[in-house]
């Protein structure tokens, strides 16, 4: 039964009609530090931040996850909590992005940043790639070819 | 075995290049051109006992979040001897509204610089808006004191609760050890020129 709510609530949260959860950076990390050999692929976006939008189909991109069964893409959102129903859910509906987005349910930046890396210095795009608790960061854009070398990095 | 160090070289070159200056530095001087169509350098505020200079730009939402604070600064603390100076470090090709007409309706009244010259890759400032708190030291240097976030509540400025430049400027005023000097931010990546 738990398992069965399990996977239909997968299935759901990978249509682009998706609700969107919030999580704080705790949550976040609680659900991508596993020891199950899946690849967690965790982007902080925002919809108003341009390079952003521009890096998004990376994470969608069929060479990404061909092979990849045990590969998730988590779209962690720095959108503004009061901009949700207004500005994110319709961009993503627009978009048609079937990939996972969360919004970040987080107030002080000084608290939280260093969680995800002590070396982020705060500015977004930043993508975060978490294999059985062990962790590789990148702050900045990355094209397909770059995210693929920076998978490959914790793959063994 | 030569190719390998000149590449080592080049990466380490590289290395010293994004380093951003740190806490007790002597801060990078500059000479930029302000929405006034005057030049303004650092070495125009020798007198002052320090500038609260800030990377900040017109696009990003979060330096819009803080635009009234950042005006709340100029205007509290430059009878102070702390005005702010401001510098945006994009490319207008990459954001039109970073552009300098742009910058001219702002209206400021405090020096906003267009960075041309890459001086943000001096300070090692990688996002809008970023903060760099610079002390006088000396005749003709200032030295960085504090770097980072304005405060802990950049989406609603009634929710602050840490006032981390403005608790720096009052720790500097009473003499007393600035604590944080340095903290974290969101902000929008430099689209540089």
């Amino acid at each position: 039964m738990v398992l069965s709510l399990f996977v239909l609530t997968g299935f759901f949260t990978h249509a682009y009609s998706q609700q969107v959860e919030e999580v704080t950076v705790r949550q976040l990390l609680q659900r991508v530090n596993q020891q199950n050999d899946s690849v967690y692929v965790v982007n902080f976006w925002a919809t108003w931040c341009g390079p952003c939008v521009e890096e998004l189909p990376v994470f969608s991109a069929d060479e990404l996850h061909q092979n990849q069964k045990h590969l998730k893409v988590l779209l962690v959102s720095l959108d503004f909590k009061s901009q949700k129903e207004k500005t994110l859910i319709p961009f993503i509906r627009q978009k048609k992005m079937e990939q996972e987005v969360l919004l970040l349910n987080e107030r002080n930046p000084n608290d939280w940043v260093d969680l995800i890396h002590p070396s982020w210095s705060g500015a977004i795009p930043a993508t975060v790639i978490y294999k059985n608790s062990s962790s590789v960061f990148h702050e900045g854009e990355l094209n397909l070819h770059e995210l693929k070398e920076l998978i490959k990095t914790i793959h063994h | 075995m030569r190719k390998m160090s000149t590449l080592l070289l080049m990466f380490a070159l590289s290395l010293v290049a994004m380093a951003q200056v740190q806490v007790g530095d002597v801060a990078p001087k500059f000479k930029l051109l302000n929405t006034d169509y005057t030049e303004v350098a650092l070495e125009d505020y020798n007198e002052q006992e320090g500038v609260i200079l800030i990377f900040t730009c017109n696009h990003c939402p979060y330096a819009k979040f803080y635009e009234e604070r950042i005006k709340q600064l100029h205007s509290a603390y430059k009878s102070q001897g702390f005005p702010v100076v401001a510098i945006n470090p994009n490319d207008s090709v990459k954001y039109k509204e970073d552009g300098f007409s742009y910058m001219v309706d702002k209206g400021y009244e405090f020096p906003y610089l267009l960075d041309n010259e890459g001086i943000y890759k001096a300070y090692g400032a990688n996002k809008t808006p970023h903060v760099f708190l610079l002390l006088k030291s000396g005749a003709d240097n200032f030295k960085v004191g504090y770097i980072g976030a304005i405060d802990d509540s950049p989406q609603d400025a009634s929710e602050v609760q840490l006032k981390y430049l403005e608790n720096a400027i009052k720790a500097v005023k009473k003499g007393t050890a600035i604590n944080p000097t340095l903290t974290k931010a969101i902000g929008c990546s430099i689209k540089p020129f």
